[in-house]
C-alpha cells in the first residue's frame, strides 16, 4: 500500500476515508442505511409500499443485510412505468436536480437528486478520482457530456470536490479537446473509453502525440470495454487507463471505481449495496460468482431504489486489495445482459468478439457486428477496420488476415461469421457511446 | 534497381477506386501504371507513382491505408515467347513470382513488366546472372515521360 502511495505522489483525500472502513463497522453502517432507506422508500413512493405490502413485509422486517433478500427487485420497466416523478421520495421543493437517461425506445428515465444527494454523488465522485490517482493540483479535462445526461455533471462536481482544476469542455469538437490537451497542460481527461480511442486517432493524423503531453490518467466509463482496449489506449497516449463505473438510476457515474492496482473496480458501498443474481432464476450468488449485478442505494434521499438490476454482469470480489480500501470490489463489467443477442441459439456478447479479433496480433477494436436474416436464416457479419500494421500488397496476405480473424471469432463463438475488411473509419465513431451491434433482422 | 510501389487497400464497393485516384490528381501526380487486384471482398490497388513518398502521404491523409513495397521493372522482348523466356530464368532459380503486371507504355521492341518477388534480390541476382536487364527507376520515370 505504501507502495503505491509512492508511486502516485498522492495524498489522502478525506473524502476517500470511508473507502478504508473495518468490515465490521462497514456493514453495521450499511445495516442502519438500508433500515432508513426501506422505511422511507415504504413511506414515500407508491410502488415499494405496494411491492412490500403485497409480500407482507414492513420495514420493521428488514433487521439484517441479509433480510434485503426478502423484498422484491426493482426494473427499468418501473421507472419507465412512473414516469415523469412517480418514484421520488421527496416533495419537489427539495429536489434540486433531474437528469435523464436517453431512452432508445420512446420515453427517458427520469432521476431526481436532493441537496444532500448531490453532495454525496460529489462525493463519491471525488473518490473516485482520487482512487485513480487524481488529487489538487491536477487538470481535469470532462469530456462527457453535460445536460441531461448525468456523466458530464457528475465528473464535474467530483472533480471540484477533490479540488481539482475542471474544464468543462463536453463532448464531441474532436480538434478542440486535442488543442486544449496540448495548451492547458491537461493531466487528466474523462469521457468513454471509445471516444477517448478517437481522440488517439485524430491527434495522430493532427502530429500532435499525446505521450509528450503531461496528460497522465485516463477516467473512463458509461459505456463496456476490455483490458484490451487498456492495452491500446495506454502506450498509445502515454496514461494510466482507469475503469470508472455508475449508472444514472443509482446516480450516475461514481458507484464503484478502479484504483492504482487496475484489478477490478471498489465499490463505494457505504452508499450503494451490492448483490450478485443470476439473471434467468434471479437467485442471489455468493462473492466470487458471475451473475448480474443488483444495486440498493443506501443514502439517496430523492430517489431511493430498492435491488435494482442493473443489468451488467460481473463478480464480486472480497480478496484484500494491494491499495488498502477494504470496499469489495468487481470485475470490469465489459457486457451487460441486454447487449446480448442470440443468433442460431447461441447468446454472443460483442466483448467476446473483441476478445477474438484481440488475439490476432495488430488488430484494432474498430469492428462492428452486423446481424441480418437471409431466407429464415440468421447471419452474423463483423466488419473489421484494414491498418496500416495488417495490410499488405499480396491478395493471399490479406485474404489470410481475413481467415485468421474469421477462425478467432468462429473459435471463441462457435459461429462461423461472414468477416469483411472495411476501410479505416468506414465504420461510424461516436462521441458518446460506441454501436457495436447493428441488428438488422426482422423479428 | 528496386522500385517503391504504393499499394492502397479498396473495399469491393461502387465507387471506391476512385478516391484515391482523385487525391492524387488533385495533387498532381501521375500514375505511371496501376494494377488492380480483386476478391469479392476487398481490392487492393497498386500504383507505380514517381514521387511515392509525397504519393503514400497525400493518400494516407486522404483516409486511405498504404503500403509500399519493392517491386522490379524489367524489359521483355516483344515477341511471341518474350515472357516465357524471362519467366524461365525464375522458375530455373526457383524464384516465386507474387504478382506482375504491364507498363502502359513500351519503348522499340521492348515491353516493360512490374514483378513483385518473394524475394527481391534473389530476383535481382538471378536476372543479372541471366543477362536480363532491370530497369532502374531513373530511366524508368524518363522513359515513362513523367
Amino acid at each position: 500500500m505504501a507502495e503505491l502511495w509512492h508511486d502516485a505522489g498522492c495524498t489522502f483525500h478525506p473524502l476517500s476515508a470511508s473507502d478504508y472502513l473495518p468490515q465490521e463497522q462497514l456493514r453495521a453502517l450499511q445495516l442502519h442505511r438500508l433500515r432508513a432507506i426501506v422505511a422511507r422508500a415504504y413511506d414515500n413512493v407508491v410502488l415499494y409500499r405496494r411491492h412490500m405490502v403485497e409480500r407482507g413485509l414492513t420495514p420493521d422486517d428488514i433487521r439484517s443485510l441479509d433480510d434485503i433478500r426478502r423484498l422484491p427487485f426493482t426494473v427499468k420497466d418501473d421507472l419507465r412505468d412512473s414516469y415523469p416523478f412517480g418514484l421520488f421520495a421527496s416533495p419537489m421543493s427539495e429536489v434540486i436536480r433531474v437528469h435523464a437517461s436517453s431512452g432508445t425506445t420512446g420515453k427517458p428515465t427520469v432521476v431526481a437528486y436532493t441537496r444532500e444527494d448531490l453532495d454525496v454523488w460529489s462525493g463519491v465522485m471525488a473518490r473516485t478520482f482520487a482512487a485513480c490517482g487524481c488529487q489538487r493540483g491536477d487538470i481535469i479535462q470532462n469530456a462527457y457530456g453535460y445536460g441531461l445526461f448525468t456523466g458530464g455533471l457528475g465528473a464535474h462536481y467530483g472533480a471540484e470536490a477533490l479540488g481539482a482544476t475542471v474544464i468543462p469542455i463536453s463532448g464531441g469538437n474532436t480538434e478542440r479537446q486535442i488543442m486544449v490537451l496540448k495548451d492547458f497542460g491537461v493531466t487528466a481527461v474523462c469521457c468513454t473509453p471509445s471516444y477517448f480511442l478517437h481522440i488517439i486517432e485524430c491527434a495522430q493524423e493532427l502530429g500532435v502525440d499525446l505521450r509528450d503531453l503531461p496528460l497522465r490518467i485516463g477516467v473512463f466509463g458509461a459505456e463496456p470495454w476490455t483490458d484490451g482496449m487498456r492495452q491500446r489506449i495506454e502506450p498509445a497516449a502515454g496514461i494510466k487507463a482507469y475503469d470508472m463505473y455508475g449508472l444514472s438510476e443509482i446516480i450516475g457515474p461514481g458507484v464503484a471505481s478502479e484504483c492504482r492496482a487496475q484489478d477490478g473496480l471498489h465499490i463505494f458501498e457505504d452508499h450503494f449495496y451490492p448483490e450478485i443474481i443470476d439473471p434467468e432464476t434471479r437467485e442471489v450468488l455468493p462473492d466470487g460468482e458471475e451473475g448480474e449485478l443488483v444495486l440498493t442505494t443506501l443514502s439517496k434521499r430523492a430517489m431511493p431504489l430498492l435491488r435494482y438490476r442493473t443489468r451488467d454482469i460481473t463478480t464480486l470480489y472480497t480478496e484484500p486489495c494491494p491499495c488498502g480500501r477494504t470496499v469489495r470490489r468487481m470485475r470490469r463489467v465489459d457486457r451487460r445482459s441486454d447487449d446480448m443477442f442470440i443468433i442460431r441459439g447461441v447468446n454472443v456478447y460483442p466483448s467476446q468478439v473483441e476478445t477474438a479479433l484481440l488475439q490476432v496480433e495488430g488488430t484494432l477494436p474498430h469492428y462492428q457486428i452486423i446481424l441480418t436474416r437471409e431466407d429464415g436464416l440468421d447471419r452474423m457479419t463483423v466488419e473489421v477496420e484494414v491498418t496500416s500494421e495488417v495490410f499488405s500488397d499480396r491478395v493471399g496476405a490479406m485474404e489470410a488476415v481475413r481467415q485468421k480473424l474469421a477462425h478467432a471469432i468462429d473459435h471463441v463463438l462457435g459461429i462461423r461469421v461472414n468477416l469483411r475488411l472495411v476501410e479505416p473509419n468506414a465504420i461510424e465513431r461516436s462521441a458518446g457511446k460506441a454501436r457495436r451491434v447493428i441488428d438488422k433482422r426482422k423479428l | 534497381m528496386k522500385i517503391q510501389q504504393v499499394s492502397v487497400f479498396l473495399e469491393n464497393k461502387s465507387g471506391r477506386l476512385s478516391e484515391p485516384c482523385r487525391a492524387l490528381a488533385d495533387a498532381g501526380i501521375n500514375i505511371l501504371t496501376l494494377a488492380l487486384a480483386d476478391t469479392q471482398q476487398f481490392g487492393i490497388l497498386r500504383l507505380i507513382v514517381r514521387d511515392w513518398k509525397r504519393a503514400t502521404e497525400v493518400l494516407e491523409q486522404a483516409g486511405c491505408v498504404v503500403n509500399v513495397t519493392e517491386v522490379i521493372a524489367t524489359e521483355v522482348p516483344d515477341r511471341p515467347g518474350g515472357l516465357a523466356d524471362l519467366l524461365n530464368v525464375f522458375e530455373n532459380a526457383e524464384i516465386n513470382i507474387e504478382y506482375m503486371y504491364a507498363f502502359t507504355y513500351r519503348s522499340d521492341d521492348k515491353a516493360v513488366m512490374i514483378f513483385r518477388f518473394e524475394d527481391t534480390d534473389a530476383a535481382i541476382s538471378a536476372m543479372q546472372k541471366a543477362d536480363v536487364s532491370v530497369v532502374n527507376s531513373v530511366e524508368l520515370y524518363s522513359r515513362a515521360g513523367d
